[in-house]
């Protein structure tokens, strides 16, 4: 790569490539017309079934008592107002401990268990990926078939292991079973596979550089859409997570169980708990938009030498 | 006498590095290593062994050898209908759910960055949304309130409300469309990502070699250049597919009418959390993870046939 270039030239760089590429891209080949109908009918149709409901929250949360009530049921909302959302602050008073205590305990837990599993995840599938270690190929099927193990079945003997080692009641419960997560693994193992060509590890390797800095400086920035896309899935996992039967402290409860809460009091309980619903949405979908912003942009960079 | 000496002396140092870098390489997999064992190897294990024995989660576990697995196939009424309710969703929301994330995201993936992101939006809302799958309760609801059999009953289509989660011959395709929409998420995504890391330079080299249209490339180049990417998908929605339990627990209710909607999920969280039957739970658990088992290695054929 050329070295001399600064980062901002880089970028530049990059766009113009991009912009080039995008254009080759449409040359190529030209649907038909009907091709283009169908193209567009089936975005349309499917788009609509992902989102209307999340279109249905949103609306709802905005209707005043008598809307929410009114028959026929009517999708859209006459006179929106905000009232809904402005009754959530009194119904905090339902909550044990202060809500930015649950809402510190969520951000914590997603912020600290994304990062670990990230990097945790990614060596794990850097060695198995590109390196002839003994065993890797038992443990690769291992964590292939551990996804297809009931998760809800393992929830008894994952107890005892906690109680042993005595996490019950602390962060840990959350934070330190989700870090090894089969998922993430596997998907970076994956990428890495596909992505990281084995003469470029040759060349560094020849250039002096160590394995941990491969890993890091090479493998990590090509499968970057890869990890960008697991930031996503873990954040969204653990932004969701409810306390179950090993957190019993009130101080150490999450986001979503305070949001059940509030949402199960108050007189127009649809309309404060689709508020709610949709206040907790708003975290994961500006995770989103800056993931995937940076996923959709990365060139692909398994052809530069 | 020199060269053999240099000779001996390389290969010791070869050694010496091939052993130091695979020290680093133990010492990267180890954090993943140690907590994967701990928290998924063991209670995996533990499951398998508990499926032989008779365990309420208080008294001490009594080894009673095959019953759990007997009782399943002999005296359990709901397991065989649970049976084949799993064996329904998952062939038809796996495959539909496959093929619907992987073409949605070669779509979208035609568009610019922005617009791409904007699109990709919209088929990762249902993962966003959290769970919100209770929705669908109020679209599909059973009486004249439900917002489906209100539009139905306007349009003068029908003219008594239908029973869309109460019918057992209906209730199993809502929870397939429910399903479907709740599950696409992980696999689109993640063939989005596997779209952005295909090698442009083999698209050029395709056209050079006469690859005529969109189908071709498709087929030809795309596919068989994200073969790992679509493996993930095919296990992703085989897990999917095969766990449904909480939409129809929510939707539906447990037991459903004529247990319609049950399944083996369903009936392993019955069993453990509100019988208490742990050794049975996991005896089904462990023919659900041999279901699954199989479909992989028959799947995992499938796509590496592909592009050929």
């Amino acid at each position: 790569m050329q070295m001399s270039i600064s980062k901002s030239d880089a970028k530049k760089l990059q766009k113009l490539r991009l912009k080039a590429s995008r254009k080759d891209q449409y040359k190529r080949f030209t649907r038909t017309k009907a091709g283009n109908f169908f193209y567009t009918l089936f975005l349309v149709v499917f788009g609509l079934y992902s989102i209307l409901p999340m279109i249905y929250c949103i609306i709802t949360s905005f209707k005043p008592l008598d809307e929410l009530l009114v028959f026929p049921p009517r999708f859209y909302v006459v006179s929106p107002t905000p009232s809904n959302y402005l009754t959530l602050p009194s119904l905090l008073d339902n909550l044990a401990v202060p809500l930015s205590r649950y809402a510190f305990n969520s951000i914590f837990v997603s912020v600290v268990t994304t990062f670990f599993h990230i990097l945790v995840a990614s060596a794990a599938a850097f060695v198995l990926a590109k390196t002839d270690i003994k065993g890797k190929k038992i443990i690769f099927t291992v964590i292939q078939m551990s996804l297809l193990y009931n998760a809800y079945t393992l929830e008894i003997p994952r107890y005892l292991i906690y109680s042993t080692l005595g996490m019950i009641d602390t962060y840990l419960v959350y934070i330190l079973p989700a870090i090894p997560s089969s998922m993430g693994v596997f998907l970076m193992k994956q990428f890495m596979d596909t992505n990281v060509p084995d003469p470029l590890i040759e060349a560094a390797r020849i250039d002096g550089a160590g394995s941990f800095r491969i890993y890091w400086q090479i493998a990590m920035p090509i499968v970057k859409p890869a990890w960008l896309t697991l930031t996503l899935f873990s954040f969204r996992d653990m932004w969701s997570i409810v306390p179950g039967g090993t957190i019993f402290s009130e101080e150490l409860k999450t986001l979503p169980f305070a949001a059940s809460t509030i949402a199960s009091g108050g007189i127009a309980r649809q309309g404060c708990a689709m508020a709610v619903t949709v206040i907790m949405m708003i975290p994961p979908i500006l995770v989103y938009l800056i993931s995937q912003r940076s996923v959709t942009q990365t060139m692909s960079s398994a052809g530069i030498k | 006498m020199n060269n053999a000496k240099t000779a001996a002396e390389l290969s010791k140092l070869r050694k010496r590095d091939k052993f130091n870098s695979n020290l680093v390489y133990y010492f990267m997999i180890a954090p993943f290593f140690i907590l994967f064992v701990a928290f998924t190897v063991l209670p995996v294990i533990s499951s398998v062994v508990l499926s032989f024995f008779d365990f309420d989660a208080v008294s001490t576990p009594r080894f009673i050898g095959l019953d759990n697995y007997l009782r399943m196939f002999v005296q359990d009424e709901v397991f065989p209908k649970a049976l084949s309710n799993t064996a329904t969703l998952a062939i038809i929301t796996g495959p539909i759910g496959f093929f619907l994330a992987f073409m949605l995201a070669w779509m979208v993936n035609e568009f610019g960055p922005t617009v791409r992101t904007l699109l990709s939006f919209l088929f990762y809302a249902p993962a966003l949304s959290g769970n919100v799958y209770f929705i669908w309760q109020i679209l599909f609801s059973g009486d004249a309130y439900g917002y489906i059999n209100s539009t139905l009953l306007s349009m003068g289509l029908i003219v008594e409300p239908i029973q869309w989660l109460k019918n057992p011959s209906i209730a199993l395709p809502v929870i397939c469309i429910v399903q479907l929409w709740l599950n696409m998420g992980v696999t689109f995504l993640s063939n989005i990502a596997g779209l952005q890391n295909v090698n442009p330079e083999l698209y050029e080299a395709g056209a050079i070699d006469g690859i005529r249209n969109r189908w071709h490339e498709l087929w030809y180049i795309t596919i068989p250049s994200m073969k790992n990417i679509l493996m993930f998908g095919v296990v992703m929605q085989i897990q999917s597919a095969f766990s449904v339990g909480a939409v129809p627990i929510a939707l539906c209710g447990y037991p459903s009418v004529n247990n319609s909607t049950d399944t083996l999920v369903s009936l392993i969280s019955d069993v453990g959390a509100s019988r208490y039957e742990m050794g049975y739970a996991a005896a089904i658990s462990v023919v659900l993870f041999i279901l699954m088992s199989l479909t992989k290695q028959l799947l995992g054929k499938l796509v590496n046939m592909a592009g050929r």
